[in-house]
């Protein structure tokens, strides 16, 4: 058990909006620019479809790292969705941050359809971040994990 | 103060007399002084167990969402606090307004049962209430401060509904600040933080007597009842488990939450609940502008409204260190 979890490598989960984000990681595919394999995408609507409790979950299920990815503010594809987001998102974090969960685990990022290189680099930087952190022991559940 | 209870009851009886209503919502008698509990009165034969006490600290307005759907008219009894709570509940249609005929009532802050035992009286038979002193079992006299509910300490709240006002006393004000501890907690660093929330939240036992007292709390359908969401029930695995819990209850009535104090009054743990509301509520004050939930029934709350300049998340940190 000890061994397996020197080696695990910390597991990123990304919610990437449909319309923007989603299409801006296949633009980072599709010119062959790379981000870290740990980094799980999961697709949705829009970023306003993330429930605070999407976020917890994740963590709870053994994430290290959450990423909400949307449309630049202005550019959600059902108009105002992303500004909700933005709202509901800084509430969030900062009472992650208050219960003194790490607050470099959680971030969002306005990426683009054509944004594929801002996609891998975001990525990129994230996975970095998170690798330095660890492991993410204060939002576990010992129930979920392997 | 017992006159204040004899003026709420004979509203209570005018109420029911004239015919102007079919029922009241009120508070009826327990076994003690201190275990009154919410009761609906349909005759003024039954008001002989009406009470209105320091031990009156259920905020009623809840009980109108099924009770105003009712047949006829029901008259409710609101402390300031709950006319809040009220206000909030019609704001979101919840309930139905012609059913209702709210009275307010005086409040000079409603008593902690667990403060009397800790200022050493071991049974409470019965309090004579003052404005500032209370006097127990007709002997010990204790500061009204002293054994105040924490909510009542820090309220400076006025009546903000209701057709009339039962009032014999202004209500003396508060100058404490509702949000100190919030503010404690934020100078804190991370590690203690956690550590403290470590210690209380693993004290709950998922009860979740917090929810079902809120007014703010109003779903027809819950999360946590939902048997797939995997966080309908308590785990004992973990033990921490519970935080997912309580940032999820917390931010479910973010922006509607008008801290009425009844989750942290109800928590058989003494979890400070009103900790995790006030976070937000200071957070949203800071980064949207003061808001008050409940203050009147038309405004958009600050979670259903956006300004394009709006702050990041990534730099929204609320004053946390
Ligand atoms: S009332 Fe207290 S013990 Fe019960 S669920 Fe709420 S916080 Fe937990
Ligand atoms: S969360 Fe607590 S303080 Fe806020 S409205 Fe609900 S019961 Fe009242
Ligand atoms: S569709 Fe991309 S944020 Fe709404």
């Amino acid at each position: 058990m000890q061994e397996i979890n020197k080696e695990r490598k910390p597991l990123i989960v990304a919610f990437c909006c449909n319309w923007c984000s989603y299409a801006g990681a296949d633009l980072a595919g599709s010119s062959r620019l790379s981000y870290p394999a740990n980094v799980k995408i999961i697709r949705v609507p829009c970023s306003c479809r993330v429930n605070p409790l999407f976020i917890l979950k994740a963590f709870q299920r053994g994430a290290d790292g959450v990423i909400l990815c949307g449309c630049h503010p202005g550019d959600c594809h059902y108009t105002t969705g992303n500004y909700y987001t933005r709202r509901r998102m800084s509430l969030l974090f900062s009472m992650l941050d208050y219960l003194g969960i790490e607050r470099e685990r959680t971030r969002v990022e306005w990426v683009s359809a054509a944004e594929g290189a801002k996609f891998s680099n975001v990525m990129n930087d994230f996975a970095k971040t998170i690798n330095e952190l660890g492991e993410n022991k204060r939002l576990e559940d010992l129930r979920c994990k392997d | 103060m017992q006159r204040l209870e004899n003026a709420v009851l004979s509203k209570a009886k005018e109420l029911l007399e004239s015919g102007k209503v079919s029922r009241v919502l009120g508070w009826t008698k327990g076994e003690f002084c201190y275990d009154v509990s919410p009761c609906v009165f349909n005759t003024v034969d039954e008001l002989k167990n009406f009470v209105y006490n320091g031990f009156c600290g259920a905020n009623l307005s809840k009980y109108l969402i099924n009770e105003s759907k009712k047949e006829g008219k029901i008259a409710v009894f609101l402390k300031p606090c709950d006319t809040y709570s009220y206000n909030q509940l019609v704001k979101e249609h919840r309930i139905k307004v012609e059913n209702v005929y709210a009275v307010g009532v005086e409040c000079q802050g409603k008593f902690d049962i667990e403060k009397f035992y800790a200022k050493g009286v071991g049974f409470v038979a019965s309090v004579e209430e003052g404005l500032t002193e209370v006097k127990v079992n007709g002997e010990t006299v204790l500061n009204r401060n002293d054994v105040k509910l924490e909510r009542c300490l820090v309220c400076n709240k006025k009546h903000v509904a209701g057709e009339e006002i039962v009032e014999l006393n202004e209500k003396l004000p508060s100058d404490s600040d509702r949000f100190e501890m919030v503010k404690k907690l934020e100078a804190m660093t991370a590690d203690e933080r956690f550590a403290f929330w470590k210690k209380e939240l693993s004290k709950c036992i998922r009860c979740n007597a917090c929810r079902n007292v809120c007014p703010a709390c109003n779903c027809t359908k819950c999360v946590f009842d939902n048997p797939n969401s995997e966080v309908s029930a308590k785990a004992n695995a973990t033990s921490f488990e519970e935080q997912m819990f309580h940032i999820i209850r917390a931010f479910h009535v973010a922006g509607r939450c008008t801290d009425c104090g009844e989750c942290s009054r109800v928590c058989p743990q003494n979890i400070p609940l009103h900790l995790l509301n006030r976070k937000f509520i200071s957070d949203i004050d800071k980064l949207y502008g003061e808001y008050q939930a409940g203050e009147d029934t038309t405004s958009k709350g600050p979670l259903t409204s956006f300004t394009k300049e709006d702050a990041e998340p990534s730099d929204a940190v609320g004053g946390n260190k």
